[in-house]
């Protein structure tokens, strides 16, 4: 008990703002970190699918006939549409940090919820495309099917289609989760123009995911398209 | 004056009792004294897996386990000391503790991120003890494909993702102390007046966050090769298993920096502070530790010279590889400048830094047989190899994470263990670490072959000295263990600065209150001052 007090005494001195963390002496020190820590985030995350670009590379370079022909099976127009609509929802993204950042609460809460939408529209789509993946037997592993005189390359391109597209799609299914809780957030009026990083650090996120589809979908989509 | 100095009332160890307030705290000490719990479980599991191995290699035959469960044992052992004991020891135990009063701050900057990291690191383990209790894993700690995503059939993907999983935790480590360091240091506390351990660990870090997330998406690639049957590795589909083996050690030798750097900071501060004197040559040692990591990640292929790469990349990796020895050089060579004229004493923690001076100096010259293209064809994948990294990552990163532990106990836990059975046990680990692998480089350079349950008859000799050495090194373990609990109840009480030592973290009370300083310290002076005023003072305490 008599910690508890001396604890509150600590920390009793002048009024800060509510939001303000006790181990940080300003909202701005803390914003700093805040943002600093996410961009350290994003970095990790640039590795994470580095990796996947890595060995893209590779064998893109060494089975070149056998990528742009499994390339040609894509659906250029789903992807394209998909390409869209993830621009589309960094715009509303953007617009719905703007709106927590200048107190509009409910602008706030319907720019996110469109963003959340379009999110979804993406998912829905990419089912789409993975179901008929697996009614051709384009999914890697036993059950691969191609007449292709490079089938056994071509599963090295389905493998990391499906590994690079997949680990997107977790990425933006994460990102509709965090977008709904920040929504739930914004819906409370947890954010004002004091106080908005929640919002603008989940939009940095999404604006990271985004780019990594603008990088996916060429390399993907458009390997030697002209033929 | 010593009868006189009391525990103080209030500190972090009884702000709030009972295990609710452990598992929820957001106290970066707390949370250190979690990690330190846990990963002394892992390394005394590692040590058993160990001791696994040095028993069967006691007689030429295979008589003890069969070949495949030796290949079990030896895994094991390196996926529990690597993932789970090396890399999270020092910066999630005496970092976490330390990094925050050290700058000066009331803690690191996202305090529930740090005690997730923790949840992480119990998640990682729990896969781990699924996939020991569910049979074991023999693919070595490497994972190399194509054995592990298609022909091993023990329980790979299980113990994989436990360390993927523990590597998130080492991410989230590594990034909270850049926000910390850049952002919350105490007013006048610039770059260059930061204690070096800080600098090591700001290294550290780096390569934690940037080398961690490239072995987590290649163990995924692995995990999806195997579970689905994807062939991303699989040279029957024109796949490259060398590919693996790239971006394997892209993480996995800047791994281990991730371990000795953090040691190294324990030297600079523990040298200073037994010399008396300011450290020799602060901002070479200070960037020697940014040149590591920045080196530590452009010398992978050295581990690939046989596995097929081409002769013109392999003699740039192994210049690259020499390299290295530059940055470690610099701090070997400013660390002794410090002794130079000091008033050394021979304390505890000063023992176990000069055995890493002695396994340290073994260790990296070693290194640099290795990255020598043509004696690596002959010593690859024999005891050589085992013997080099042993003396760096057990000779270097252990030595420097125990005599840390030593040196920042009394701040801990506020008592002192004892003095006379710490210098046996820090002798003990030095000559039977000796004894455990010297034998090891002969037998290596004589041929003998890692991973192997059996060998030749005339390798008995040096295997059953090496088996010897490890017993030794055995006990010189586990006598810490024995002095450390007796000292939490028994220990005499230390009061905030028992060693005389300069930095900031011993002039809060120890143990420390909840939140470090009751004021915000601030700072006016470079980092080891010893003036002889000081050290007099010191050295009459």
């Amino acid at each position: 008990m008599s910690n508890a007090v001396a604890h509150a005494d600590a920390h009793g001195h002048a009024v800060h703002h509510p939001k303000l963390q006790h181990h940080f002496d300003t909202m701005q020190q803390q914003k700093e970190a805040s943002t600093l820590g996410m961009w350290l985030f994003l970095l990790t995350e640039v590795l994470f699918f580095g990796g996947l670009f890595l060995a893209y590379m590779l064998y893109r370079m060494w089975y070149f006939d056998a990528f742009a022909e499994a390339s040609r099976d894509l659906d250029i127009q789903l992807g394209g549409f998909n390409t869209v609509v993830l621009i589309l929802s960094s715009l509303t993204m953007a617009l719905g940090v703007r709106a927590a950042q200048t107190n509009e609460r409910k602008n706030t809460v319907f720019w996110l919820i469109l963003t959340i939408f379009l999110g979804c529209v993406f998912l829905g789509v990419k089912y789409v495309e993975y179901s008929h993946k697996f009614e051709v037997g384009h999914v890697p592993g036993p059950n691969f099917h191609s007449d292709s005189v490079w089938a056994a390359q071509q599963q090295i391109f389905f493998s990391l289609y499906f590994t690079m597209t997949g680990l997107h799609a977790l990425h933006m299914i994460i990102g509709v989760v965090l977008m709904s809780v920040i929504t739930w957030m914004a819906y409370k009026g947890k954010f004002d123009s004091s106080y908005y990083t929640p919002v603008e650090m989940a939009g940095l996120y999404w604006h990271f995911v985004d780019l990594v589809w603008i990088y996916l979908f060429p390399l993907l989509y458009l390997v030697e398209r002209h033929n | 004056m010593l009868d006189t100095l009391k525990l103080p009332e209030r500190h972090y160890l009884n702000n709030g009792h009972g295990f609710k307030s452990w598992l929820l705290t957001k106290d970066h000490k707390r949370i250190a004294i979690m990690y330190l719990i846990s990963i002394s479980v892992m390394f005394l599991l590692g040590g058993l897996f160990a001791a696994g191995v040095r028993v069967e290699l006691l007689t030429p035959q295979g008589d003890l386990f069969l070949a495949d469960t030796y290949n079990k044992f030896f895994t094991m052992h390196g996926v529990v000391m690597v993932f789970f004991f090396l890399i999270p020891s020092t910066p999630a135990v005496l970092g976490n503790f330390l990094i925050p009063p050290m700058i000066g701050a009331k803690d690191l900057a996202f305090p529930r991120i740090n005690l997730l990291s923790l949840y992480i690191f119990w998640l990682g383990a729990a896969f781990f003890f699924y996939a020991l209790f569910a049979g074991g894993v023999d693919t070595g700690w490497t994972f190399y494909t194509p054995f592990s995503s298609f022909s091993s059939n023990t329980n790979v993907i299980p113990t994989a993702l436990g360390a993927f999983i523990s590597g998130f935790s080492s991410i989230l480590t590594g990034l909270n102390f850049l926000v910390t360091i850049h952002r919350m240091r105490a007013p006048g506390l610039t770059w260059f007046r930061l204690p070096l351990f800080v600098w090591a660990h700001y290294a550290t870090s780096l390569i934690q966050v940037l080398g961690t997330p490239v072995v987590a998406i290649t163990i995924i690639m692995v995990a999806v090769e195997r579970m689905f049957g994807f062939g991303i590795f699989d040279p029957t589909r024109g796949g490259d298993p060398v590919l693996f083996q790239h971006l394997f050690w892209f993480y996995s030798h800047p791994a281990v920096y991730i371990m000795i750097l953090p040691a190294m900071g324990v030297i600079s501060e523990v040298i200073s502070t037994f010399s008396r004197k300011t450290i020799f040559g602060y901002s070479f040692v200070a960037f020697s530790s940014l040149a590591i990591a920045v080196f530590g990640f452009i010398v992978w292929a050295h581990h690939l010279f046989v596995a097929g790469i081409s002769t013109y990349s392999a003699m740039v990796f192994s210049f690259l590889s020499f390299s290295v020895a530059i940055p470690s050089a610099v701090k070997v060579f400013n660390w002794t400048a410090t002794l130079y004229k000091g008033a050394i004493s021979f304390e505890t923690p000063m023992l176990y830094v000069y055995g890493f001076f002695g396994l340290f100096l073994i260790g990296g010259l070693t290194g640099l047989f290795l990255a020598t293209l043509g004696v690596d064809i002959h010593v690859h994948d024999t005891y050589f190899v085992v013997a080099h990294f042993h003396y760096i990552m057990v000779g270097g990163a252990i030595m420097g994470y125990l005599g840390g532990l030593h040196f920042w106990w009394p701040k801990m836990t506020g008592r002192m263990y004892s003095e006379f059975l710490s210098r046996i046990s820090a002798i003990l680990v030095f000559v039977g670490f000796n004894l455990t692998f010297f034998p090891q480089f002969i037998l290596g350079y004589m041929g003998m072959p890692r991973r192997y349950h059996a060998y030749p008859d005339e390798f008995q000799v040096l295997n059953v000295m090496s088996s010897a050495g490890a017993g030794v090194l055995g006990i010189g373990y586990l006598l810490p263990v024995i002095y450390f609990l007796w000292s939490l109840k028994k220990g005499e009480v230390a009061g905030p600065n028992p060693w005389g030592a300069s930095g900031m973290e011993w002039q809060m009370p120890s143990p420390p209150p909840t939140e470090n300083f009751t004021e915000q310290p601030i700072v006016h002076g470079e980092p080891y001052e010893y003036t002889p005023h000081v050290a007099r003072e010191a050295n009459l305490v």
